[in-house]
């Protein structure tokens, strides 16, 4: 699973949503893969503006990367910094979460991830 | 034509013989092909988008999304969703781009609002009309898929979802169900009145305002369409029944607020009553 998608993944329980600690899940025992995909530049352009940086941020601590700069680069720095940009793919786009778990903040349920495939199924106590 | 969904439930059904077979299928595939393409043209998606796959299976129609060329607005990165374990894992061995999530769209979309630029779900959403416990209903099941999928799309954005009503009662109930999330929906019949009947629920959200064109201006340009409007026009449906400050209101402003992704707090019985006098 791509660290793009998990930018975007909440909590599923429905007590959940009415906090704001179900967001982001929390990557545990996490082993990563890194896949090559060629860049695509309009697609991050596209995507930029909805990504919570600050999210990003913690995540990508979590998984162990170096620490992100405080602010979001802006589109024009992704039009002329092609190092940014590759190095932003190469976070997002490149990096996959295979196995692992991703723990909610707010009630700590965990999602299982197998190669690559969160398992998003709850039992229906928790709907 | 015998229909799954009349007696299993889709992860069941979907077991590794199934899953393989509905894969490997020659005519699966080039069906499958051909309506994930006509779903791309209805969504008309101008740049590379995140696209979420609503029942992915096997990753047929993502593998198209995945290879739309860039001279037509790709290539487009998506994220599907699936119950069956067995299709994923054919997916996974198929070695598709995409990301992939198991989990009950039934149970609603576990993503944060305003995620996708669009949805597409390829011959999926019909299953959602069978429960298959006591505890769930087709009804609730159904709104709380079109409630997630609605917060879970950015405004603009568009969802295209093929599906197989058993009936017109199905027909019926999935579309109100989007309606009463939300969206803006209209029905696409591609070869009505014959065996290869194929319908088409276009959802759209939000306003003009980001330049979105009516569904009914988007699909009136193509070939062999016709335009049938059955809304209301001129009128305010009932409105203005409701009293300000009314549970009901509040229950209304609630639901609001809830599909734009704000945080509300659950209804309970106490929702909307005064506090006693304290002494």
């Amino acid at each position: 699973m791509k660290v793009l998608t998990l930018n975007f993944l909440t909590c599923a329980v429905k007590a959940c949503k009415t906090t704001n600690n179900s967001f982001p899940l929390h990557p545990k025992d996490a082993e990563l893969v890194h896949d090559e995909i060629e860049i695509n530049r309009d697609l991050l352009v596209n995507v930029l503006p909805r990504i919570d940086w600050t999210a990003l941020r913690t995540t990508s601590t979590e998984l162990g990367f170096p620490t992100l700069p405080e602010q979001p680069p802006t589109a024009e720095d992704l039009q002329q910094d092609e190092k940014m940009l590759k190095e932003l793919h190469a976070l997002l786009l490149e990096t996959q979460m295979m196995e692992g778990k991703l723990v909610c903040g707010h009630c700590g349920h965990e999602y299982a991830v197998r190669e690559g495939i969160a398992n998003f199924l709850l039992p229906s106590h928790l709907v | 034509m015998s229909r799954p969904e009349d007696t299993l439930a889709a992860d069941v059904h979907y077991d590794d013989t199934e899953a393989r077979k509905y894969t490997t299928s020659s005519r699966i595939q080039n069906i499958q092909a051909s309506m994930t393409q006509r779903a791309l043209e209805l969504l008309d998606l101008k740049f590379p988008s995140l696209i979420l796959d609503v029942g992915c299976g096997s990753g047929l129609s993502g593998e198209i999304l995945s290879q739309v060329p860039p001279e037509e607005g790709g290539p487009h990165v998506w994220v599907g969703m699936d119950i069956s374990a067995s299709m994923l894992d054919v997916a996974l061995q198929r070695d598709v781009e995409g990301d992939l999530l198991l989990a009950d769209i039934g149970q609603g979309v576990p993503f944060r609002p305003g995620t996708f630029d669009a949805a597409i779900s390829i011959s999926a959403i019909q299953w959602l009309c069978n429960a298959e416990s006591s505890e769930t209903s087709p009804a609730g099941r159904l709104s709380r898929f079109f409630n997630g999928l609605y917060s879970s799309l950015k405004r603009g954005g568009r969802a295209v979802c093929q599906f197989y009503p058993k009936n017109d009662v199905q027909k019926q109930m999935i579309t109100s169900a989007a309606v009463k999330a939300g969206f803006g929906a209209g029905l696409l019949e591609d070869d009505p009145e014959t065996k290869n009947v194929k319908l088409y629920l276009v959802l759209t959200v939000g306003g003009n305002a980001t330049g979105s064109k009516d569904i009914a201006d988007v699909v009136d340009g193509m070939d062999g369409v016709d335009v049938l409007d059955n809304r209301k026009k001129g009128e305010k449906g009932g409105k203005g029944e409701i009293k300000k400050g009314s549970k009901a209101w509040i229950i209304k402003k609630k639901e609001q607020m809830e599909r734009k992704g704000k945080i509300v707090k659950a209804t309970s019985k106490f929702t909307g009553r005064k506090r006693r006098v304290q002494f």
